[in-house]
């Protein structure tokens, strides 16, 4: 055995086999910390903050008060860190790797974008101050709304929707003032495509119309004469993702909106895919009526961990007046927020929400669009589509695209290079687990069986790229030879082996109590 | 551009692997007549330092809550944060991470989570939480959709005294769900007789405690009458600090919980991204009918205990256009820094935190009593009160202002032309000094 001038072992043993380790007595496995919740791992008496003592002025509330003993213990500020640092590592990340969630843009989070974000000015301000105090606070909304204006060729904007989900919703109540307003309240069906994400159906449901689905046409594409066939007097509108959730581009999309508009309805647009895009095309000029914006995908505000997001949602001349309140305005030097109804000059839907939207989010994606300039936006655009055609090209041979073709910024695969292997989309995302890399997209859209949506962003590198892709050419080709083990154990090497689902949704347990913990 | 990695040699040669020509080529589905082909009207790209420049001018034009004698409220408080907070939200695998669907790499985000659903849950006295929703104006309107989903009833009846945004934001959700909705009259010092609106087709009453104006009322009597008549009481609040000192709405009979919790951790920012906390009654209709993500606890193929998010068929991506909500992105990052803040706290630092607050309100209220031209409306409260003011609260505001004094919230912002022109709303927290007190009175002495 090596030694070195201590008298330490300095080279591994070898000839042992790892699978014969025992668990460990803590339980953690080297850098990966086992972590109870906090409810096991704190004190009811026990606090991380030092507070001001309290003068003993009596309490005013009388009967109101509540038991003070509430069982919530607490951590000190050095057990709070080690436990949520701990939580920390057991999650991936974009700043960990390559994130190829199809219709998610999971892209690189400038940290400059954080920085300005925290300024003072910025984040330690009320949404009630007197609108003196708030001017640059105004001026970042306005200028804000002049960026998505101008990169869409639309008239409007509302900026307080909070997620992509209530931009979604914000467009649609619009069209259905809209068709109030020309008292067309007999037009209650709404055409969705069946590859489109959840929330459209949802959203429109929540606006009391009736959702109508379209096909696709073998290409992947809203199927026109189907779609045609389904025009009529009661149709207030289509929902239409574009570049579409199979990652390509509407080719017949202005057609569809003079089909539509003739018919008498609107055109709402999902934005989800606006990176494909920005700068090269304005949806504006494909005839589109609202779209939301993602700005935590497009603009690479931070997802999180599930949010916050923001929607802002755009408006073409005949939506604009029904947007909701509030907005901003300018007057001579002045901003101005236009808060109530009866102060709009339009017929304003409503609000969608208290306050004026999504303010940090307002700070970092202008300063990702400051950074990028018109000529970035446009660069990133192209890179993305290039990126995900790359990856296309490199894995048509092994895997199975779903059409033929070029793509927009994602690449869509099927199951079919999995026939006959016993390996099932599921299974071979969990692999990819085990490689290092968060999987895509899977079983989404629902048009492609056990689909496979991978979406690379244009932050990544090419030689990133190629590596991701040699990874997943190993496994495909893993699975095709029957190496089928591999699949339906993995992950192994992640924090957690496959988690029961089934189990959490039949016996939700979905609090900590301090009987179960006994 | 700096956040690009592809060289100008990369790209040609991955356009040679792709088999085309040259970018546009990719482009080819687009409409000739939509095609750009420069980029569009706007300022072009600029350095890390000429970015900071720009927003750095724009952020001095504005006056922060920390550099002036602070005292506005209404919906948003102004509250110390933890340096912790800020340093563990950055944390690359919390910041940058997407909605937990992978579990196996993602216990960080789902474990936490799930702390967040027992804390509040134990905040608002219910057995369960979601895992968030966008703040509380939204949560307010998601819980009328429940509650008529749940006593499949159509009628909902919200407290005149309720935040008027949220009334807004609930009145936009319900109007085309089929949902009536009857607001009742606002009263700065009292909130009338809502009993009396609960009929047989209510779903839901819907209260503020403390109300918009800063009451703080108790509710026991008021749930009892909803539920004798089949209709579900929700308690909302935008002080989730409140909590610490106050008897649960789950102590006073309340069915569903909602408010805004962006006390703790989150910050002021302008309005937002705030954290819409969600709870109810562990029954198994009212689950069923809940709004949101959930986290759940389960084990994996080895047997040891994990997280995942669950009973993800009331969603939109499963239910489509049968969901409970169209929701899909939460508030997630600012759950992990109420959670963090919160267990910072622990039950010891919050409700000393809340009496301290309590304490200060009190304070600030006997000192502005004493201003000649100010009358106190609020009799029992947690850290807000209204007062009536011999000039009109806006005008007061604005000369505050001038004077370096965020004042608090004219009434007559929230509610335009109701005869609230001379009430000012004002909170008050642990932030607030005797000097900011004394700086306060002297100030609206010279106004009023």
């Amino acid at each position: 055995m090596a030694m070195n001038s201590q008298g330490r072992p300095s080279r591994p043993v070898h000839g042992v086999d790892p699978g014969a380790y025992p668990d460990t007595f803590s339980g953690s496995r080297g850098l990966d910390q086992a972590e109870p919740l906090l409810f096991e791992r704190g004190e009811l008496n026990n606090t991380g903050v030092d507070l001001p003592e309290l003068k003993g002025t009596p309490s005013r509330l009388g009967t109101f008060e509540r038991d003070a003993n509430m069982g919530m213990p607490g951590l000190s500020e050095p057990e709070a860190m080690r436990h949520y640092v701990r939580l920390s590592r057991k999650n991936y990340a974009i700043d960990l790797g390559l994130y190829p969630l199809g219709s998610c843009t999971m892209k690189h989070n400038p940290r400059l974008n954080e920085k300005m974000a925290r300024l003072p000015g910025f984040i330690d301000v009320h949404p009630l101050q007197p609108e003196s105090t708030v001017q640059g606070a105004l001026e970042v909304m306005g200028e804000l709304a002049h960026w998505l204006i101008t990169l869409t060729n639309t008239k409007a904007v509302a900026l307080s929707p909070k997620a992509g989900a209530h931009g979604e919703l914000c467009g649609m109540l619009a069209i259905r003032a809209a068709l109030d307003a020309k008292g067309q309240t007999h037009r209650r069906r709404v055409l969705v495509p069946e590859s489109a994400h959840g929330t459209n159906p949802a959203t429109a449901a929540q606006c009391g119309f009736i959702c109508d689905e379209i096909p696709a046409d073998d290409t992947g594409r809203v199927d026109l004469a189907a779609l045609e066939a389904k025009l009529g007097d009661d149709v207030a509108g289509i929902m239409l993702t574009n570049p579409n959730t199979c990652g390509l581009f509407e080719r017949d999309i202005i057609k569809i909106a003079d089909l539509i508009h003739k018919s008498g309805g609107y055109f709402y647009c999902d934005g989800a895919n606006f990176n494909a895009i920005m700068g090269r095309v304005r949806p504006g000029d494909l005839g589109i009526d609202a779209m939301h914006i993602n700005l935590h995908k497009t603009f690479s505000t931070p997802h999180g961990g599930g949010g916050p997001g923001a929607g802002p949602t755009v408006f073409s001349e005949a939506l604009a007046p029904f947007a909701p309140v509030p907005y901003v305005i300018q007057e001579g030097e002045t901003w101005r927020l236009v808060e109530q109804e009866a102060d709009a000059e339009g017929e304003p839907f409503g609000r969608m929400v208290a306050f004026h939207g999504q303010m940090g989010m307002f700070t970092r994606a202008l300063t990702y669009m400051l950074s990028h300039g018109s000529d970035g936006l446009r660069q990133a655009a192209e890179d993305a589509v290039l990126n995900a055609n790359y990856i296309l090209a490199r894995l048509k041979s092994v895997m199975t695209p779903a059409f033929d073709g070029t793509c927009m910024h994602e690449a869509l695969f099927d199951d079919r290079f999995l026939k006959d292997t016993g390996v099932t989309t599921l299974d071979f995302a969990k692999a990819m687990i085990d490689e290092g890399y968060h999987p895509m997209t899977m079983y989404f859209p629902l048009v492609v069986h056990g689909a496979m949506l991978i979406e690379p962003t244009e932050t990544e590198s090419k030689s990133g790229l190629d590596r991701f892709c040699d990874t997943l050419i190993g496994l495909a080709e893993a699975a095709k030879g029957g190496d089928k083990d591999r699949f339906l154990a993995a992950p192994i090497h992640a924090p957690t082996k496959r988690l029961d689902e089934t189990r959490a949704a039949r016996t939700p347990v979905l609090r900590w109590t301090p009987e179960a913990a006994e | 551009m700096r956040y690009l990695p592809l060289t100008p040699e990369d790209r040609k040669a991955m356009l040679e692997t792709i088999g085309v020509n040259s970018i546009d080529d990719l482009f080819q589905d687009v409409p000739q007549s939509a095609r750009l082909d420069q980029p569009v009207d706007l300022p072009r790209k600029k350095t890390e330092l000429e970015v900071e420049r720009h927003l750095t001018k724009m952020a001095k034009k504005n006056i922060s809550a920390g550099e002036a004698p602070f005292f506005v409220g209404a919906g948003a408080y102004k509250h110390h944060v933890p340096a912790t907070v800020d340093h563990l939200i950055q944390r690359s695998e919390f910041l940058t991470a997407y909605t937990p669907y992978q579990p196996e790499i993602s216990q960080g985000t789902l474990q936490t989570l799930f702390e967040f659903q027992t804390q509040v849950a134990i905040l608002t006295g219910m057995d369960v939480a979601n895992a968030s929703m966008y703040d509380g104006s939204t949560a307010c309107g998601e819980a009328v959709l429940m509650a008529s989903r749940v006593t499949k009833r159509n009628k909902a009846v919200l407290s005149g005294n309720l935040h008027p945004h949220y009334v807004a934001a609930t009145q936009t959700l319900a109007k085309y769900m089929e949902i009536e909705v009857e607001v009742t009259k606002a009263d700065v010092s009292a909130q009338g007789d809502l009993a009396a609106a609960i009929d047989d087709q209510t779903a839901c009453i819907v209260v503020q405690n403390p109300d918009v104006f800063g009451n703080a009322h108790d509710l026991s009597a008021l749930a009892e009458a909803a539920h004798a008549k089949g209709a579900l009481l929700i308690v909302a609040f935008t002080e989730v600090v409140s909590l610490g000192l106050m008897k649960s709405p789950g102590e006073m009979g309340a069915d569903i919980v909602v408010g805004e919790g962006q006390s703790l951790g989150v910050g002021l920012q302008f309005g937002g991204p705030y954290v819409g906390l969600f709870a109810c009654r562990n029954d198994r209709n009212f689950i069923r009918n809940m709004p949101g993500r959930l986290a759940g606890e389960t084990v994996d193929a080895d047997g040891r205990r994990g997280y995942v998010l669950t009973l993800s068929t009331r969603e939109q991506h499963i239910r489509r256009e049968k969901a409970t909500s169209n929701i899909c992105t939460n508030s997630g990052l600012m759950t992990l820094a109420f959670t963090i803040h919160l267990t910072l706290l622990g039950q010891k630092g919050f409700t000393h935190l809340a009496r301290l607050n309590h304490e200060t309100a009190c304070q600030l209220a006997d000192a502005l009593s004493g201003v000649e031209g100010v009358s106190l409306h609020t009799e029992t409260f947690f850290n807000e009160f209204t007062v009536r003011l011999t000039k009109p609260a806006k005008d007061v505001v604005e000369a505050l202002a001038q004077k370096g004094i965020l004042g608090g919230v004219p009434a007559s912002r929230l509610y335009p032309g109701q005869g609230f022109d001379h009430d000012l709303i004002i909170a008050a927290s642990e932030t607030n000094t005797q000097g900011d007190i004394d700086a306060f009175v002297a100030a609206l002495k010279e106004v009023l």
